[in-house]
């Protein structure tokens, strides 16, 4: 019939083609997903990186998790007391605690995993240094002794982001603190396949089928961690297209980060659902105090007065359901969240003019960094430049990729040698929930966040906050740091982003919120 | 005539290989020394992209120290130079992975993308050139020329979107991403690999076919094909085994210049496609400033377009017996 070699090996190309996996492989347990980017480094307490923390959810456990209305609650705790002055912690471990190793947890491979993770951590570093001492007092229990009261233990414990303090066994966590692990056992609810790991393209967990999930419900990064589905893999996709494409066809079951140019195609196919799986992110404006002109106060004060919540949100985000304006610097109903006493988020032009021209601002241009790569950011600055221009500003948009604003960001030089005077940048809802987890709310100058903000009143807040064991005290702390920051220009807050995950309706159930992406409870049908 | 000498050639075989070989050292230390230079020079810091938002400025000057960054560019470039001589490509910044693994893993998608669709692009182009110098001026030349110039304006994304919205999302045929290694099946690789070739390979028949034409139909004015005609001998014999063969030389070079961009340029298609191949390496080793992987990837590439030209001038020898190194 085929004369033509030509032919006869078309026709057993098409034969090979047709020969495809027609069935055989049993899906329903594996659960396909897309990462909110790509996996590289697979420390979580040498990066702060969001994905990484995403993975290390998955890998990790921790002793004290977030529920839903921000409060530090047990997880590999079972009982803890502290001490009337607050100097004291005792905590036990829950029974049954397994690494993927089969390995129990002991109180020594948490000492080893929080000293590890304080050397790193801002607020790990805060507690160590008010720390006498802290030891094993027995296979599942240990104890911290404080030199001072410190009120913001469970907090540490339970910080949801940043660096979350991730137990490790003891002789992984004996790894110095400036280089990264290579051995990535853990106790959570998923074990990390090394062996099928390809950067840029997947990473496979499997689940942990030794894993002793809590008996409360799951709430946030608490409660029980159950796991549905036997093995999960995280399909690298780099392109928003692809991303919608892959969910459209249904060869991905779960988009972590619904990308925000195809919102409107994705929400009206019927196939899919939208579901919001974390706190509300929120943008910033940052200056640089440091060099003029924001090392002036009022200066700094009257770019804040610039801001329009509304229109940057909206020019950053199009669609009214993907954003909301909120004037707090903690995320808005959360629990340290206060309406501030005159910063509303609508700009008041009249009144930063009037502070430009008691603060005898001279002119110069104000250099704002614009990330022109980043497509979650790089609609902003365009926005901000207009609204600094109407409050008096002169401004200079210089444009440029991420990787070099991150380089430009650390230079104190002035702007004629390098500098910068403003950028913006996004956080995700569990970093701001607190003000010891929020990096740039610091006034320890060179030493603090990029900026470099000098406020010993600030730090002195701070300081108390951290003390303080009251809650009613606490929120009237942070009330007061929020008003010290805005007064003096620290930042302003940009207001609220819904990051949506995207699932196969009728396929996958049990997205749970939390401050950040968990992906156990999920289900498959 | 179309006929094969062997060799001698005007200078023995293995010496000309060894000088083209030895010829290749100065290329690729220059080319080294050039992309060393330009990333030091050039703005971003890979300390800040490691270490993500949160990160201090004291962090990531400890980072800069541990990767070496801190000291003089002459030092460092010394120091990467001593590996490199003693065959240690490096470690990526991100990855902790050695930079030849990770090169190996991305081999095989690209090598695969860029075999199918030389096949594919081959295939089709070189008879349409052919019939398109054999209808010279004529309403099939032109059809096919006019299909040509649309090939290659259309851009590669535009073209892999469109398919895969008909032949993926409409007609559920094919996947509409990623990549199935050879080791899960013949049937995965290919279903996989079909759709990205489709795409690439319309911007190459493009191309190859135009260049295709253009030399065929230069050969066909030629004395040899007058007297073969006039020998009698069929027009296909005429056309394949005359014509095309005395076109081939450069049919042959484009065709080697498409390799080396296959292997190293398709980062669009790779992304569209999510193919785990060397584009995308490439590209996030840039935008996350991985200077290990960068500086390794791009003299890979320098090898491999050297090789490549190399082999094309060897086919010259098999396919022009008057050619003589």
């Amino acid at each position: 019939m085929f004369r033509s070699p030509f032919a006869r090996a078309s026709c057993a190309a098409l034969l090979a083609l047709a020969a495809v996996t027609a069935s055989a492989q049993d899906t329903s347990k594996v659960l396909r997903m897309v990462p909110q980017t790509d996996l590289k480094i697979l420390d979580p307490i040498w990066t702060t990186a969001f994905v990484t923390r995403d993975h290390g959810y998955m890998v990790y456990d921790t002793l004290f998790g977030v529920n839903v209305g921000g409060q530090p609650q047990p997880q590999m705790v079972d009982k803890y007391t502290a001490s009337a002055d607050a100097k004291v912690w005792n905590f036990t471990l829950r029974k049954g605690l397994v690494f993927h190793d089969g390995k129990p947890v002991t109180a020594a491979d948490v000492v080893a995993s929080l000293n590890r993770w304080g050397q790193r951590d801002s607020l790990g570093q805060r507690m160590l240094a008010a720390m006498d001492k802290m030891e094993a007092v027995g296979d599942d229990a240990f104890r911290m002794t404080f030199k001072q009261p410190f009120g913001l233990v469970l907090e540490a414990l339970s910080k949801p982001s940043g660096s979350p303090a991730f137990i490790m066994p003891k002789r992984v966590a004996d790894t110095p603190a400036d280089k990264q692990i290579d051995d990535y056992t853990g106790s959570g609810p998923y074990v990390f396949k090394k062996d099928e790991f390809r950067p840029g393209e997947k990473v496979v967990y499997l689940k942990h089928k030794g894993y002793v999930p809590r008996s409360d419900s799951p709430s946030g990064t608490a409660g029980g961690k159950h796991v549905y589905v036997d093995r999960v893999e995280w399909i690298i996709l780099k392109d928003a297209q692809t991303q919608s494409n892959a969910i459209t066809s249904g060869e991905v079951d779960l988009l972590s980060w619904m990308p925000p140019e195809h919102y409107s195609t994705l929400r009206t196919n019927p196939k899919l659902e939208t579901v919001q799986p974390t706190f509300a992110g929120s943008y910033y404006l940052h200056l640089n105090h440091h060099i003029p002109p924001f090392d002036n106060p009022k200066i700094a004060k009257a770019a804040v007065l610039a801001v329009n919540q509304e229109a940057l949100l909206r020019g950053q985000m199009v669609f009214r359901d993907l954003y909301r304006t909120c004037a707090t610097i903690y995320p808005c109903n959360s629990p340290l969240a206060t309406q501030p006493k005159w910063y509303t988020g609508k700009p008041k032009f009249e009144e930063a003019r009037q502070l430009l021209k008691e603060a005898g601002y001279d002119g110069t241009p104000i250099v704002l960094m614009h990330p022109a790569d980043f497509t979650l950011l790089n609609k902003l600055p365009p926005v901000m430049a207009q609204l600094l221009q109407q409050a008096g500003f002169k401004v200079e948009l210089q444009s440029m990729d991420w990787p070099t604003l991150l380089m430009r960001r650390a230079k104190k030089d002035p702007v004629d040698k390098g500098g910068w005077n403003a950028f913006m940048t996004g956080w995700g809802g569990s970093d701001t929930l607190n003000p010891m987890f929020f990096a740039p709310l610091t006034g320890n100058g060179e030493k603090g966040w990029f900026g470099w903000n000098k406020d010993d009143r600030l730090e002195a807040l701070k300081g108390a906050f951290t003390a303080s064991t009251d809650a009613a005290e606490r929120k009237r702390l942070a009330a007061e740091i929020q008003e010290r920051a805005l007064e003096t220009g620290l930042f302003a807050p940009l207001g609220e982003t819904n990051n949506l995950t995207v699932i196969r309706r009728g396929v996958v159930s049990g997205v749970l919120l939390a401050p950040v992406n968990v992906f156990w409870n999920i289900k498959k049908n | 005539m179309a006929r094969f000498y062997p060799f001698p050639a005007a200078v023995p075989m293995p010496l000309f290989l060894i000088r083209r070989i030895l010829a290749t050292l100065p290329v690729l230390a220059i080319v080294a020394l050039i992309v060393f230079l330009m990333l030091r020079l050039a703005p971003g810091d890979p300390a800040a992209a490691i270490l993500g938002d949160n990160a201090s400025s004291e962090a990531m000057k400890n980072v800069r120290t541990q990767l070496g960054l801190e000291q003089s560019i002459p030092v460092q470039f010394f120091q990467w130079s001593a590996r490199l001589l003693s065959g240690d490509l490096g470690e990526s910044y991100f990855l902790k992975q050695s930079v030849a693994g990770l090169i190996a893993q991305r081999i095989e998608p690209t090598l695969s993308l860029a075999a199918l669709t030389l096949v594919v692009t081959v295939l089709i182009a070189v008879p349409l050139g052919v019939v398109a110098a054999w209808r010279h001026g004529g309403w099939l030349d032109r059809a096919l020329m006019g299909f040509s110039v649309l090939g290659f304006s259309i851009p590669a994304f535009v073209i892999g979107y469109v398919l895969i919205w008909a032949v993926s999302l409409k007609l559920g045929w094919l996947p509409v991403q990623g990549y199935a290694r050879l080791e899960e099946g013949l049937g995965p690789w290919l279903r996989h690999l079909v759709l990205p070739a489709i795409t690439l390979s319309i911007i190459y028949v493009a191309l190859i076919a135009r260049v295709t034409r253009a030399a065929v139909a230069e050969a066909l004015t030629e004395d040899y094909v007058r007297t073969a005609r006039s020998k009698g001998i069929s027009e296909a014999r005429v056309l394949v085994r005359h014509a095309l063969v005395n076109a081939a030389v450069p049919i042959v070079t484009v065709i080697g210049i498409g390799i080396a961009l296959l292997i190293g340029g398709v980062v669009v298609t790779e992304t569209v496609f999510a193919i785990p191949g060397l584009g995308q390496l490439t590209v996030d080793a840039v935008l996350s400033r991985d200077y290990p992987l960068i500086q390794a990837i791009t003299l890979f590439f320098s090898f491999i377009y050297v090789l490549i030209n190399l082999l094309v001038d060897l086919s010259y020898l098999l396919l022009d017996p008057r050619i003589r190194y």
